[in-house]
């Protein structure tokens, strides 16, 4: 199958050659970062963790939406879904994987990386979040190999994907459940501490992935002959829409009960987000357009006459990718460290290296993601002799195994 | 054969790369093992030469893990005689330089040891054989 | 071809299960063995207790700091952002906020006050680390192994108290001096206070309470409160002692006479 990536047009060639420069650019700056040591980023003994924890924070979440799509298809055959399945489970790919990069070029000591394996932590969510974005990884791979084979050979896939597919539906929610257990479950960093961290984690996840897939199944469709249809995409919108209300009630939850009960421990977080803390306010004017890309988003999602028009959708999906980009990448992170526990309030921005180390690493992301997308295209293609499908119906073709079930 | 041209180039490609080492190291390299100080008195190290030529690294990161992680600071060798477990404090009280003797010998191994980074109070310290070359 | 391709497979899968079943680690020679030093203090439970009173005795004081940063080879980088710290002193509101009021005046608020890791019973830097480089002893140390961290940082993030330091670049640079002969770390590891382990073991107190003690001020008590008759025990049943955040359930064991 991978012949398939292999042959395109000369759009695709260029696409994939700018992506590997920008890797090439990332990986020389990432040599530079091995040999100087982690101080060429804007880290500090205040703010241990910054922009590349941020991205695996946030791809973790891109990485888990699969399940979005997964499961209406897999679990309640919905039907409209059946070409938007391959698309969730490779980005999910692309995304563990950068979540991977990211937490590799976060360590002050690459070299010693086996260690984790040498010495295993059962007690330590590091150690276990290595487990699950691993296995994720491993799932992912065999079972879109084993589906898509059978697709382009037109027969059904092989028996044992199907409880490899209904693993990988609760192993979603849980990859995105313990890297939120990274951060909740720390007595030293009150802003984290609250149980409402996971399911805030999926619900932006459940609304951030979704509206990347819209963005890309739009794509997709103006540059090829992939098309998930209509109905999937604004089944997506839905999702989208309801997530993202879910979300920003969670973001509600969580205002209400710090400012509320006055505690300063917990007002100060928000203040320094949302407000700034003693003169400090980096974040503001970023929370500032997070909360209003938020707000648009959810006009043109809640109201139906503007949802169910795609270009429309195509806007408020990336109003809701920037909004939670910003808000669970650096909003949530950085704001865990200020102010420090001795109250100290001592900012963090990324620098210029650490930004182009982070996208080296999307567009090593980008990268595969193209690669497999275009591998998805070529499959299709061939599976259904060249032309151009329809929906529904010729979902239910290409997805036999539908009938097993 | 199809694309016999593509073929064969690819072929001379890998040939050339995977000897690489070979005419690369040509008049670069020493052919032979390294000149090491040997210690000015001390005729015998803390454990038999042959075991100490094949398995010192062995021994040492069993003093790092019995220092650091056992609070233990004695190590009886099998002859009886009891040494601190020191990299700086008992090593090299014989092995005095160690860019004259480890250093030397394990660029020639090229194979790294780091140790240096940390254990001796020189500011820097060729620990590769790169860096004796004076790369970065 | 499937086929042999599979049972090629399985072999392969079979040979290396076997070949993982040798051994690791073998028995170095026979007879050697390590053992601890004929000197070492050997305690149920190392506490630290520091009398604040006598600390601001003397104003602008920092000889334990000294000591300690001296011989252990804390460096003094040039970046603020990557300070290396193992003891210093804080604004006092900053270290107890909840023993601070509105009417509580300036000079108080901003006593100098000393700050190093607590050692906790529970503590949460141990919890959290992935390859057990910081782990608790026996004794109650919270120790580190430089030799096994990896520089995730994930103890820096979970200690409540900021005990912890990151070497974001090389440290040597950034040395007071020539270095002594404890080992400098190397960038991309983590350090703290670890009380003087590598004294404790050859019978020696901290260099902290020892250069306190040697300024004649005695501010600074190291001891075993598994020993009910040592001087920590005594301060502790005869005063009344503060901890750090006692609320988060780490129980540090460094604690102040206010």
């Amino acid at each position: 199958m991978l012949e398939k990536a292999l042959t395109g047009s000369r759009r695709y060639w260029t696409l994939l050659a700018v992506l590997a420069g920008l890797v090439a650019v990332g990986f020389a700056t990432y040599l530079h970062q091995l040999s100087v040591g982690l101080g060429i980023t804007g880290l500090s003994r205040d703010v241990p963790w910054g922009l590349y924890i941020a991205q695996l924070t946030f791809l973790v979440g891109v990485a888990a939406s699969a399940v979005m799509v997964v499961l209406p298809y897999y679990l309640h055959h919905y039907k409209a879904f059946g070409k938007l399945a391959i698309l969730g489970e490779f980005l999910a790919i692309s995304a563990v994987i950068m979540c991977l990069l990211f937490v590799f070029v976060d360590i002050g000591q690459p070299r010693r990386a086996m260690n984790l394996i040498l010495y295993p932590s059962p007690r330590s969510i590091l150690f276990w979040d290595m487990i699950v974005l691993n296995g994720y990884l491993v799932l992912n791979v065999v079972i879109s190999r084993a589906t898509f084979r059978a697709e382009r050979a037109g027969t059904p896939p092989v028996r044992w994907v199907k409880p490899l597919i209904y693993l990988s539906i609760p192993w979603a929610v849980s990859i995105h459940t313990v890297t939120a257990f990274l951060y909740s479950g720390l007595a030293a960093r009150p802003f984290w501490l609250t149980a409402i961290l996971a399911p805030r984690f999926l619900a932006s996840a459940f609304a951030a992935g979704p509206a990347l897939l819209v963005l890309l199944s739009l794509l997709l469709r103006r540059v090829s002959t992939f098309d998930p249809g209509k109905e999937a995409v604004a089944k997506l919108g839905e999702i989208v829409a309801y997530a993202m209300v879910v979300n920003v009630f969670f973001v509600a939850l969580e205002l209400f009960t710090a400012l509320y009960s006055a505690i300063p421990e917990h007002v100060e977080h928000f203040t320094y987000l949302y407000l700034g803390l003693h003169g400090h306010g980096l974040l503001v004017p970023w929370m500032t357009v997070s909360v209003a890309l938020a707000v648009v988003s959810l006009v043109l999602l809640l109201v139906p006459q503007l949802r169910r028009r795609e270009g429309v959708l195509a806007v408020a999906s990336v109003a809701v990718v920037g909004s939670l980009w910003i808000d669970k990448g650096l909003g949530m992170v950085v704001t865990g460290f200020v102010p420090s526990p001795l109250g100290h309030v001592n900012e963090y921005w990324p620098t210029l290296p650490e930004t182009v180390i982070a996208l080296g690493i999307y567009a090593a992301g980008g990268l595969v993601l193209t690669v497999l997308y275009k591998i998805a295209i070529g499959v299709r293609e061939e599976a259904l002799g060249g032309g151009e499908v329809g929906q529904g119906a010729a979902a239910a073709e290409t997805r036999p195994e539908l009938k097993v079930a | 054969m199809h694309d016999a041209g593509k073929i064969v180039l690819g072929l001379g490609v890998f040939g050339v790369l995977v000897t690489a080492p070979v005419w690369y190291g040509i008049g670069r390299g020493k052919g032979e093992p390294p000149e090491l100080q040997r210690p000015a008195t001390a005729k015998q190290c803390i454990e038999p030469t042959a075991f100490m030529r094949a398995r010192h690294m062995e021994l040492l990161n069993e003093w790092r893990d019995a220092v650091v992680r056992d609070a233990d600071r004695v190590y009886v060798a099998s002859d009886g005689q009891h040494h601190e477990m020191s990299l700086t404090g008992t090593c090299l009280r014989c092995h005095e330089d160690p860019e004259k003797f480890c250093i030397r010998c394990h660029a020639y191994a090229g194979v790294e040891a780091f140790c240096w980074d940390c254990h001796q109070k020189k500011r820097t310290m060729a620990v590769s054989a790169r860096r004796e070359r004076g790369a970065p | 071809m499937t086929m042999r391709r599979r049972s090629f497979l399985k072999l392969a899968g079979l040979g290396l299960a076997g070949a993982s079943t040798v051994p690791v680690a073998q028995a170095l020679v026979r007879g050697a063995r390590t053992e601890a030093g004929p000197d070492a203090l050997k305690g149920k439970r190392w506490a630290m207790v520091i009398d604040e009173k006598k600390c601001l005795t003397r104003g602008g004081c920092d000889v334990c700091v000294q000591a300690c940063h001296r011989a252990h080879n804390v460096p003094a980088m040039a970046n603020p952002r990557h300070e290396v710290k193992w003891l210093w002193k804080e604004q006092f509101g900053h270290v107890f906020p909840d023993r601070v009021t509105p009417y509580t005046p300036a000079v108080m608020k901003e006593r100098p006050t000393l700050v190093l890791c607590n050692h906790c019973d529970n503590p949460p830097c141990v919890r959290v680390c992935p390859t057990q480089s910081t782990w608790k002893r026996a004794d109650g140390l919270v120790m580190m192994d430089m030799h096994r961290c990896i520089g995730c940082r994930y103890c820096v993030v979970a200690c409540p108290y900021g005990s912890r330091s990151f070497n974001f670049e090389d440290p040597r640079p950034g040395l007071r001096g020539e270095p002594t002969d404890y080992p400098t770390r190397t960038k991309g590891v983590v350090e703290k206070c670890t009380f003087c382990a590598e004294r404790l073991a050859v019978g020696q107190r901290p260099l902290c309470v020892e250069a306190c003690e040697g300024i004649g001020c005695g501010a600074l008590t190291f001891g075993d409160l598994g020993d009910p008759a040592s001087p920590v025990s005594a301060l502790l049943r005869e005063n009344d002692v503060a901890r750090r955040k006692p609320e988060l359930g780490t129980s540090p064991h460094v604690f102040y006479l206010l």
